[in-house]
C-alpha cells in the first residue's frame, strides 16, 4: 500500500511537535516512545503505514548507530510518502531535531550543574544510588534480548552464541565487530 | 577483578575534530546497540573515563529523558569543550551512521526477504545480546567502592533484574521507583 500525502507547512509543524513532546517523555530511550508514534503517525493522521512503520525500526536497530535513528527513518518514510526524496530529507531533519533537542538540552544543563555541585551529598546520592540499577539494567537488556531467540531447548545454537560473545566480551580484548561479523556469518550459513 | 594495579595514565580528547572522529567510530562500531563499544572504547582504548565515572555518567545519562548513548556524548563533549563539545560529539554520533541508515533503508526493500540476510541479522543480534551483558559484567567491579555495600548494591541490582527481565515492568517505573529507594539508602549512609 503506497500512501501520498500532501503535507502543508503547518504538517511539518505539526510533525515537528509532536516529536518535541514526546523528547521529554522518553525516559529509558526514544524507543519507549514508539507506542505513541506509531497512535499518531498511522492510526490518527494516517501519515505512514504499518510497514513502513516497523521496517523504520527493524532497519535502524541493524543498522549501526544509535537506535533513535528509527525516528529519522519514520520522517524520511512520512517525507517519501509526501513527495519524494528533498521531503524526505526534511523529515529526517524535522523528525530528529524534535526528538533530540529537548532532552539534549536538559541533560546538557543537568550534568553541567551534576558536575559543578559533584560534591553535594545529593548528587554523590543519587550518581550511587544508581549505579547498581544502570548496572543490572543493561544485563536484564541483555537477557530481554537473548529471550527474543525463543526456546533455548531448539534455538539453543543461538543462545549459545549470545553466552559465548559474552563470555569474550567480559575476560578479552577482542575486537567487537570480529564477534559481530562472525556472528553475521553464522546466521548467513543458518547455522544458528 | 578486572582492575590491574598498572592502569596506564588518564587521557581526554584533544580537540572538537578529535570528539568528532572518536564518537562517528565508536557509532559506526554499535550494530544493536552503542553502548558496549562505548565502554570498550572510552574506558579501555581511549582511557578518557574510568570505570567507575562511566557508570556514574551512565547513570545519569540513563535517567534524563531522551536516548541514553546520546546523552552520554552530549555529557563527555560538554564537560570537555562546553556547548561546542556537545554539538561535536552528538555530530559525530549522528552524522555518519545517518547516511548509512538511508543507504540501507534504500537497499532494504530488495534485500530483507533474502534468507541470508535475515539469518545474518538473527547471528548478530545474538552477539549484540551477549556484548551488553559483558558490559554489565565488566561494569560490576565499579561497585566495589559504594557507599552501600557490596550486599546491598547485588540486592538492588537483582530487584531491578528480575523487574525488568521476568516482570517486564516499565522501564521508566522501575527506575524512578527502585532508583529513589536506592539514592535515598546511600543519602543517609553518607557523611553529611
Amino acid at each position: 500500500m503506497n500512501i501520498v500525502l500532501h503535507f502543508a507547512w503547518g504538517d511539518w509543524l505539526h510533525l515537528f511537535t509532536h516529536f518535541l513532546s514526546l523528547s521529554l517523555l522518553a525516559v529509558g530511550g526514544a524507543i519507549t516512545t514508539a507506542p505513541d508514534m506509531h497512535r499518531f503517525l498511522v492510526d490518527q493522521q494516517g501519515w505512514l503505514s504499518d510497514d513502513q512503520f516497523n521496517a523504520s525500526i527493524a532497519i535502524a536497530q541493524a543498522a549501526p548507530g544509535p537506535n533513535v535513528l528509527f525516528v529519522a527513518l519514520m520522517g524520511w518514510n512520512v517525507g517519501l510518502n509526501a513527495g519524494g526524496l528533498w521531503h524526505a530529507l526534511l523529515g529526517v531533519l524535522v523528525s530528529m531535531l524534535g526528538i533530540i533537542l529537548p532532552s539534549s538540552a536538559l541533560t546538557y544543563f543537568a550534568s553541567r550543574w551534576g558536575h559543578q555541585n559533584r560534591e553535594l551529598r545529593a548528587v554523590r546520592a543519587f550518581k550511587q544510588g544508581m549505579a547498581p540499577i544502570v548496572i543490572a539494567l543493561l544485563i536484564a537488556t541483555g537477557w530481554l534480548l537473548a529471550s527474543a531467540h525463543g526456546d533455548p531447548a531448539r534455538d539453543w545454537p543461538l543462545w549459545l552464541t549470545t553466552v559465548v560473545s559474552a563470555l569474550l566480551v567480559w575476560r578479552t580484548r577482542l575486537h567487537l565487530l570480529w564477534l559481530l561479523g562472525a556472528g553475521a556469518l553464522l546466521g548467513w550459513y543458518g547455522l544458528v | 577483578m578486572h582492575s590491574s594495579p598498572d592502569e596506564p595514565p588518564r587521557s581526554k580528547p584533544q580537540s572538537l575534530s578529535d570528539l568528532f572522529v572518536s564518537f562517528t567510530v565508536l557509532a559506526l562500531q554499535g550494530f544493536g546497540g552503542v553502548l558496549a563499544v562505548a565502554q570498550r572504547e572510552l574506558v579501555e582504548r581511549k582511557r578518557w573515563m574510568t570505570n567507575e565515572e562511566f557508570v556514574e555518567e551512565w547513570a545519569v545519562a540513563q535517567i534524563m529523558p531522551g536516548p541514553n548513548i546520546i546523552n552520554l556524548c552530549i555529557m563527555i563533549g560538554g564537560r570537555h569543550f562546553g556547548r561546542r563539545g556537545a554539538l561535536a560529539a552528538l555530530a559525530g554520533m549522528l552524522l555518519a551512521p545517518l547516511l548509512i541508515l538511508l543507504l540501507i533503508a534504500l537497499l532494504y526493500a530488495h534485500y530483507a526477504s533474502h534468507p541470508g540476510v535475515v539469518g545474518a541479522l538473527r547471528g548478530m543480534g545474538a552477539v549484540a545480546a551477549g556484548l551488553i551483558v559483558a558490559t554489565g559484567l565488566k561494569l560490576f567491579p565499579a561497585l566495589k567502592k559504594n557507599a552501600m555495600g557490596m550486599a546491598t548494591c547485588v540486592t538492588f541490582g537483582g530487584l531491578c533484574f528480575v523487574a525488568v527481565a521476568i516482570l517486564r515492568w516499565p522501564l521508566a517505573y522501575v527506575l524512578l521507583g527502585l532508583g529513589a529507594v536506592a539514592c535515598t539508602v546511600v543519602y543517609r549512609k553518607l557523611p553529611a
